[in-house]
């Protein structure tokens, strides 16, 4: 009877360890995949812009000024052409990149800290915490980004560092929002009541318990705000109110191809794919890690 | 109702009055605005006259109620750049901005509500998957430059479109386009997440059940309770898009009030860039309210909390 | 004998998953002759409900539903066009679902869901409708039906939105309702009113129902037929009196020993349970589906199953004759 009843039960299930399925979770999404890798690429681009780039992205040659690309008939001496300044294309777009990672990561980092602490402490303090940061939340989201940020870059000069200040000052507030769920969630579980009833101090549960199960959302809203900031950097710039010229932003380089549009439309397409590329990357990545992360939030 | 409509308000004017002092306040980051006025190569003498003449030497809280009075009463001071009243100013160039903005999210919900109902119908369908890319290239495009790539198709190479100008309502078709993309994505993704978990709740189920047909459950079962959450977003939304009015305005010289805004601060008229910010801001927790309000009435649940 | 109002043969539910296809319900039949109830009892999972919801043809997300036979007052359903289909339910068929928190819509007023019903089947005025409406709430034991027509699910409480999806399943006076565990989301107190009602009503309009269930002491009240149903199969069936009488398959003889009886059971003394779980329908299951748990398994379990009857109408499906040694005979009821 009992090597029937053995028999009998459906074949064993031995199923993957958890690692393995997020590891098959990891390589089977195809716009993680995609992202990580276009993002690793234009990283080690912009690090390596020195050795990789052809000519000094500053130097003006103003006999060789809008050279066409190689693939529109142009030499191989400047592969992406000149702009109308006779700078080299390519080596302008590789320390562009440089401009816009700095740009996302430092804004991310600024915003996130101060979105992340405003979010947090009012997730876990709730009452009249919750009430001024969400005050506070309305009345950033009430304020029109660009316009602000285009005014307040104007009062203090186009540099990067000011842009990258005043994006980091206003782009916290969907951390805010985000932290601020994610750590009400947290905060009703057992495990942080327990912790607060063995006395631990407000700080040691914020480390460790609140961040680590917030983190996943954490990742998720650094590479949103990433992209975001990097749109908003290009668009100043664009706008003559961000970074300024010689420096070259991607932004800048559209800019600055528009009064040539006309005539050499690859002028603004070439910075345009970079930039579209990489936030596209930089897109898919967080989509990607939020699939991986969380699959029964998967539609 | 009546008492979350109060609440609700109350919050609304709050809000705006702490935007009023930071745009106010804003102007008086970089020190003396009376520099400013007088430009490059003023003597001190100059600047002294100006800052009496436009009250810069009074306490800051005595110039912000003054402004704050005056702003409610539709009077923004005059512009430095164009010497003429703020408020008359944008007066004229609101109209350009609203219609933009009303014709892009339109446009915006014209396409992504039924995108995203599609999209949750058969997930995973070629539909489902189109509308996904479509929505993800949308998230990565900066907005000036798909601005730049249609005027050089249908200005340059179609010969289509006048890539800019004021006069007639083709030259709303391109800044529609681009200020009403940029808004699609998230209204069709906030559509079909809202549809795909609408259609397994019970209810309908029991309409299919009483013989519904499959266009009224959609329709008439799924999309009202769908739709709650879109009607918030869409209101967000449009206060952006009166931002994002700046980016677009200025591709197409389009002489609307972000046209104006990017003049007033590229030519440092702190009236005008004042006046903008307070307006747009306005405009954005108006918005913000009346989808509470609408919200409210749209969900059952809501009005009688 | 008349034809039975519902006739059923072989029916399957399929459901494709990943992990291969899951077999819900694997060929069932019966017949439901008009005014009379069938209970359809077992464990979650045994494909009661699927089969109720392959009946009315709202099995959604790719699910898949074969018969050799399912016939409906004369109309086929297996042939029958959507538009048939809908035509069918609401007017014909109705159903009364397990959730009655969330199985009315949230946006819409009670009125406006009860006469959509009517509205969706009849040519009749806004008033006629109302009136129809208000009728069948006060039928169904609503106090204040006027006011309630302009009320918000929200404001209902479980046991009352019950009542109101009763009434919606009435409002046509359909020929079959089918009822999935309809009182089981309920408090105690209100499942017996709420099945009470549904019964009176039943009878009173004579109709046929269906009614789907885990409690055997429900099913030993209302029942003219009651069917068995584990892991997708139908292991017995039979009249009420003869299933409860002589229950025939160990899973019925396992079920009837899990209630209680005041007076037959002794205080303190353990009920009977079954052991173990319903078996994974993922793939091809064959034999005996029962004899992982079943006390008198044996090796033929594992080949064909026969189906054997004892009478015309009570049927089980068992490799024993019997089902089985009978020393734990049937409980009389």
């Amino acid at each position: 009877m009992m090597s029937i009843a053995l028999t009998l039960t459906p074949e064993e299930i031995v199923g993957p360890s958890p690692m393995q399925m997020l590891r098959k979770r990891v390589f089977g999404h195809r716009g993680l995949m995609f992202g990580s890798v276009v993002l690793i690429v234009v990283f080690l681009l912009a690090l390596f812009a020195p050795l990789l780039a052809t000519h000094d992205p500053f130097a003006q040659d103003l006999t060789a000024r809008m050279r066409p690309p190689v693939f529109l008939g142009g030499s191989w001496d400047h592969i992406l052409g000149t702009d109308q300044l006779g700078r080299d294309f390519l080596s302008r777009l590789l320390y562009g990149a440089r401009i816009s990672l700095t740009i996302g990561f430092v804004t991310a980092i600024i915003s996130g800290v101060i979105g992340t602490t405003m979010g947090v402490a009012a997730g876990y303090f709730g009452g009249r915490t919750d009430t001024i940061v969400t005050f506070l939340i309305t009345t950033r989201l009430a304020m029109p980004v660009v316009l602000v940020a285009l005014a307040v870059v104007a009062i203090f000069g186009g540099s990067l560092q000011v842009v990258i200040l005043v994006l980091g000052f206003l782009l916290w507030d969907r951390f805010a929002v985000v932290m601020r769920a994610a750590t009400r969630q947290i905060v009703s579980r057992e495990y942080v009541t327990a912790a607060r009833a063995i006395g631990c101090s407000v700080p040691r549960i914020v480390l460790s318990e609140i961040l680590p199960n917030v983190a996943n959302s954490l990742i998720i809203v650094v590479t949103l705000e990433m992209a975001h900031a990097i749109l908003l950097e290009a668009a100043l710039s664009f706008l003559g109110l961000g970074v300024q010229p010689p420096t070259p932003s991607w932004g800048l380089m559209v800019s600055e191809g528009k009064q040539m549009m006309l005539f050499n439309p690859w002028m603004i397409t070439i910075p345009g794919i970079a930039l579209f590329a990489l936030v596209l990357a930089i897109n898919l990545l967080g989509d990607g890690l939020r699939d991986v992360t969380a699959p029964e939030n998967r539609n | 109702m009546l008492v979350f409509a109060f609440k609700r308000l109350g919050l609304a004017i709050l809000v705006a009055l702490t935007v009023s002092v930071l745009s106010f306040g804003l102007l008086f980051l970089s020190g003396d605005p009376a520099t400013a006025v007088a430009g490059e190569g003023a003597t001190e003498t100059d600047i002294e006259a100006i800052s009496a003449f436009y009250g810069f030497d009074r306490p800051f809280i005595v110039q912000y109620g003054e402004w704050l009075w005056n702003a409610m009463r539709g009077d923004f001071g005059q512009s430095y750049y164009f010497q003429i009243p703020v408020a008359s100013l944008i007066a004229d160039r609101l109209t350009i901005t609203m219609t933009l903005g009303v014709c892009a999210i339109i446009f915006a919900l014209v396409i992504a509500i039924p995108l995203g109902v599609a999209a949750a119908v058969r997930p995973n369908s070629i539909v489902d998957r189109t509308a996904l890319f479509v929505s993800v290239l949308g998230q990565a495009m900066p907005s000036f430059w798909f601005g730049l790539l249609l005027i050089v198709l249908f200005s340059i190479k179609l010969g289509w479109l006048a890539p800019s100008g004021t006069q007639n309502w083709h030259n709303f078709i391109m800044p529609t386009v681009v200020l009403g993309y940029y808004a699609m994505p998230a209204i069709m993704r906030l559509t079909r997440a809202g549809m795909l978990e609408v259609l397994h709740a019970d209810y309908i189920r029991t309409a299919r059940a009483k013989g519904a047909g499959e266009w009224r459950v959609l329709f008439k079962h799924a999309l009202r309770n769908a739709i709650i959450p879109v009607v918030s977003l869409a209101a967000v939304q449009m206060g952006f898009m009166l931002g994002g009015s700046i980016v677009v305005e200025s591709i197409f010289a389009l002489h609307g009030a972000g046209y104006l805004a990017w003049e007033s601060i590229a030519r440092n008229d702190l009236p005008t860039v004042q006046a903008l910010i307070l307006i747009f801001s306005m405009f954005y927790i108006a918005f913000t309210f009346l989808s509470d309000l609408l919200n409210a009435w749209l969900d059952p649940r809501m009005r009688v909390a | 004998m008349a034809e039975p109002l519902l006739s059923v043969r072989d029916l399957t539910v399929d459901i494709p998953l990943s992990s291969g296809t899951l077999h819900a319900v694997r060929g069932i039949g019966f017949d439901l002759p008009r005014g009379e109830t069938l209970c359809i009892v077992g464990e979650s999972g045994s494909g009661k409900s699927m089969t109720a919801l392959a009946v009315m043809d709202l099995l959604g997300g790719g699910m898949k539903r074969h018969a050799s036979r399912l016939v409906f007052d004369g109309e086929d359903l297996l042939t029958a066009s959507p538009r048939t289909m809908r035509h069918l339910r609401g007017e014909r068929m109705a159903m009364i679902f397990q959730e009655p928190m969330t199985s009315l819509n949230p946006a819409y007023t009670i009125g406006d869901q009860l006469t959509e019903a009517l509205f969706l089947h009849r040519r009749v005025s806004k008033q006629e409708a109302q009136a129809r409406a208000l009728e069948l709430l006060e039928k169904v034991g609503i106090t204040a039906a006027a006011s309630r027509l302009r009320q918000y699910p929200h404001q209902l409480s479980g046991g009352l939105r019950q009542r109101v999806m009763i009434a919606m399943a009435l409002m046509c006076e359909p020929d079959l309702i089918i009822a999935d565990e309809p009182t089981t989301a309920l408090d105690v107190t209100i499942q017996a009113q709420i099945l009470r009602l549904l019964v009176d009503l039943q009878r009173e309009l004579g109709m046929a129902m269906i009614l789907i269930t885990h409690d055997l002491g429900v099913v030993s009240r209302v029942a003219d037929h009651v069917a068995v149903m584990y892991a997708g199969e139908l292991v017995e069936y039979g009249s009420a009196t003869e299933v409860f009488n002589t229950p025939a398959h160990p899973y019925t003889r396992g079920l009837l020993r899990c209630i209680p009886i005041p007076g037959r059971n002794e205080r303190g003394a353990r009920l009977g349970s079954i052991p173990g779980i319903v078996p994974s329908l993922i793939g091809n299951v064959r034999g005996c589906s029962y004899r992982t748990r079943c006390e008198f398994a044996g090796s033929a379990c594992a080949d064909a199953i026969p189906e054997r009857y004892i009478e015309t109408n009570h049927a089980y499906r068992c490799v024993h004759e019997g089902g089985g040694a009978r020393q734990t005979a049937g409980i009389a009821l």
